[in-house]
């Protein structure tokens, strides 16, 4: 199974429809913060933008710290939810070393699903879906000169 | 969903409390350009000047924004310190979806604080904070001081300040918003300077269920495809506004040189393809938008002998380009992006100073002023000159930048040079195209090249046939107060048709709002420009100087007395909108 990879994002104009996609599609809200993925600039928009997503760990640590077993490994990497088995404790968003997992206004983790969607609709294919070995693609620009 | 009252929030900086206020009428007043106006008439004290501590700075958003891509701007509702009446200034960037996800439809700031400060409004905050340490600072250095002061919603806000033009009071005062765009014209930032409000930060921090509606996300879909397949990407994209400068220059509609011409044949030293060629760094995009017009170049600044360098990003357009460059005299981008980047930081409006910085070049050349005035010996081309104008502009230096500041016109009031002041109810944007743009501008709504699409209908219609110029000026503004009560980027204006709108809007919920669009667009247009009335406005008291009858474009030498013709046509239908005698205009 493919996992999402923002393998361009030095590309990105910053216009956030791809957190504004997952949280329509997947989530059903109007956001762009209660989402899968997630842009952000650090230190102002002049540095240039950054994604907040899940790096699909092929055995990741958040599965190992939920207590409850919401939390199960997806295959290909990355997690699966299971909502009615979530106490709302935020152990997994604790130990995500990058800051993959978000909560809704209600507790409950979000975290990417790598689905794809968001990749869709990129204008400038930051964002793709690959192979889980292909770990980190490079930008091949359509030219060069 | 949304909901059928407007959502506002009222700051009263005189006191630093807020309110929360349900106001009904979304069904005329829409959102955006339409709320503005409704919203002004309830806060707003018509007969009482723009600074006045009670008058209210206004911006506002629409049904659709943050619901479909390009719903992504915000109005900004003011009395202006330039004339002294009822205006709109709108900006993208991410202060319309902020807006969106705080809660609400608009934000009415009222009041003045007894010392300065930065506002932060969020879903679940509101916060007047000091600011006197920000006072006479730049607007760069305030947007880094208060990005790393405010920890929240990184990425989901957006950062509204001023620089020291707007604490000075000048006519020429933007706010800038979120570093690479602004509220530019006709003095928004000296609102915020006379409410001694130095930053607005607003939080997009909550969500928002989808509609309700079955159709929501098919519709969603269908007009990204549309705006994707429409070329709009491609053309706003690539070179971006910056297209245009070789064409008009072709065109003969290009002002050089305070419009001493209207051509010149070294123009592609400053052409969108020289730009994206050699100093283009890469594009932004307002929240919600697909497209990324935001052309950001860059400059790389030698500042020690030892090879110690700076370099410095700015936002270009067509626009800012024509004025502190072809207005200017100026054929080096590096020089122009300085300019760019100077007002950028003293928080001026560039179209406004670099127009009335060709005048004082013009005045200088002509001895009309002299150096004690202008502090710097300008000439047609010297942009470092002009960079230490832009300060004495800002800063108010002297009597002469004082007047300059508050209007082109002001100050040849006190010194002469009114007849080669390029002046159309405010500093001209860029298209001497002819009559019809000339007479659009002086007498528009926001006295801007957007209110009507006049320059790009000359470019195409060589005649000079008044009624229907005149008719094709009343017909296209209609529209356009439509999109701006939505509130969409008017590059959109060919995917967001009646049609589309109204499908928008039934997805959303409003299906009442959307059987009467034409209706409820008659009645915004009257509203906007009764309030024009209400607060001054006279059409019969605006001159066009006459540098502008002697402008040759691309139709020949403008014809004064059809461009006189134009002028008092429009006004007097525009005075028939107002008073709404017109058929059309009886909508409520």
């Amino acid at each position: 199974m493919k996992v999402l990879k923002a393998s361009r994002i030095e590309r990105c104009i910053g216009c956030q429809i791809c957190s504004m996609t997952c949280a329509r599609q997947v989530h059903g809200l109007l956001s762009w913060q209660t989402a899968g993925i997630r842009i952000k600039s650090s230190g102002g928009i002049s540095t240039g933008f950054e994604a907040r997503y899940c790096m699909a760990c092929q055995d990741p640590i958040c599965v190992k710290a939920c207590p409850t077993g919401a939390l199960r490994p997806r295959v290909g990497g990355g997690v699966k939810l299971s909502k009615k088995d979530c106490i709302r404790c935020n152990a997994c968003a604790q130990v995500c070393p990058v800051e993959a997992i978000t909560f809704t206004e209600t507790g409950f983790p979000v975290v990417c699903i790598h689905c794809g969607l968001c990749a869709k609709y990129c204008p400038h294919k930051c964002l793709e879906m690959v192979e889980p070995e292909i770990a980190h693609a490079y930008d091949q620009p359509e030219v060069t000169a | 969903m949304i909901g059928s009252d407007f959502r506002i929030i009222v700051v009263d900086l005189s006191t630093g409390k807020a309110e929360i206020e349900r106001l009904p009428e979304r069904e005329s007043a829409i959102g955006g350009s339409g709320l503005g106006v409704y919203l002004f008439e309830r806060f707003g004290l018509l007969h009482e000047d723009w600074d006045h501590p009670d008058q209210p700075l206004i911006f506002s958003i629409g049904p659709l924004t943050g619901y479909f891509p390009l719903m992504s701007k915000t109005v900004c509702s003011f009395k202006s310190p330039y004339h002294n009446q009822f205006t709109e200034s709108h900006a993208g960037g991410r202060s319309a979806l902020s807006l969106r996800f705080a809660g609400v439809d608009a934000l009415v700031v009222k009041g003045r604080a007894q010392n300065p400060v930065f506002l932060v409004v969020g879903s679940k905050k509101i916060e007047v904070k000091d600011a006197h340490y920000l006072w006479g600072m730049d607007v760069i250095q305030t947007g880094r001081i208060i990005r790393n002061m405010v920890k929240t919603a990184q990425g989901h806000r957006s950062i509204l300040r001023i620089g020291p033009a707007g604490e000075k009071g000048s006519a020429m005062a933007c706010i800038n918003a979120d570093t690479y765009r602004h509220f530019g014209r006709l003095g928004a930032g000296s609102v915020m300077g006379a409410k001694n409000l130095k930053a607005i930060v607003l939080l997009g921090d909550s969500d928002l269920p989808l509609p309700e509606t079955d159709n929501y996300k098919k519709v969603w879909q269908e007009t990204y495809r549309l705006i994707h397949d429409s070329g709009m990407m491609h053309k706003y994209h690539d070179l971006g506004t910056p297209a245009n400068l070789t064409r008009l220059n072709e065109l003969k509609s290009l002002p050089w040189r305070n419009l001493q011409a209207s051509y010149d044949p070294e123009a592609e030293r400053i052409s969108g393809e020289t730009f994206a060629k050699g100093h283009l760094l890469r594009n932004l995009a307002c929240s919600g938008c697909p497209i990324g017009c935001i052309h950001v170049g860059f400059i790389r600044q030698k500042f020690t002998k030892d090879n110690r360098y700076y370099y410095r990003q700015m936002a270009y357009d067509y626009e800012p380009i024509y004025a502190v460059g072809s207005m200017l005299g100026i054929k080096d981008p590096v020089s122009i992006l300085k300019l760019i980047d100077k007002a950028d930081r003293m928080g001026l409006d560039v179209i406004s100073a670099g127009v009335a910085l060709a005048w004082a070049t013009e005045a200088l050349e002509r001895g009309i002023v002299g150096t004690k005035e202008t502090i710097e010996a300008y000439s047609f081309g010297n942009g470092a000159a002009y960079l230490n104008g832009m300060e004495h502009l800002a800063r108010a230096s002297n009597d002469f930048y004082a007047r300059l500041a508050q209007g082109t016109l002001k100050a040849a009031e006190a010194f002469g040079g009114a007849e080669f002041a390029c002046v159309l109810g405010q500093e001209m944007a860029g298209y001497a195209t002819g009559e019809l743009f000339f007479a659009a501008q002086s007498l528009g709504f926001r006295h801007s090249h957007l209110d009507t699409g006049a320059y790009s209908y000359e470019q195409r219609h060589s005649a000079r046939d008044l009624e229907p110029a005149i008719q094709f000026l009343l017909d296209d503004e209609l529209p356009r107060c439509l999109l701006n009560s939505m509130v969409a980027c008017l590059f959109s204006r060919k995917v967001y048709t009646k049609e589309r709108l109204a499908i928008c809007l039934e997805a959303v919920g409003l299906t009442d709002i959307a059987t009467r669009l034409d209706e409820i667009a008659s009645h915004i247009r009257r509203a906007r420009w009764k309030l024009r009335f209400e607060t001054g406005f006279d059409p019969d008291e605006i001159t066009i100087p006459k540098r502008f009858f002697k402008v040759e474009s691309w139709k020949g030498k403008v014809d004064k007395d059809y461009l006189l013709r134009l002028k008092k046509a429009y006004g007097e239908k525009i005075k028939e909108i107002a008073l709404g005698t017109t058929t059309k205009d009886q909508g409520r």
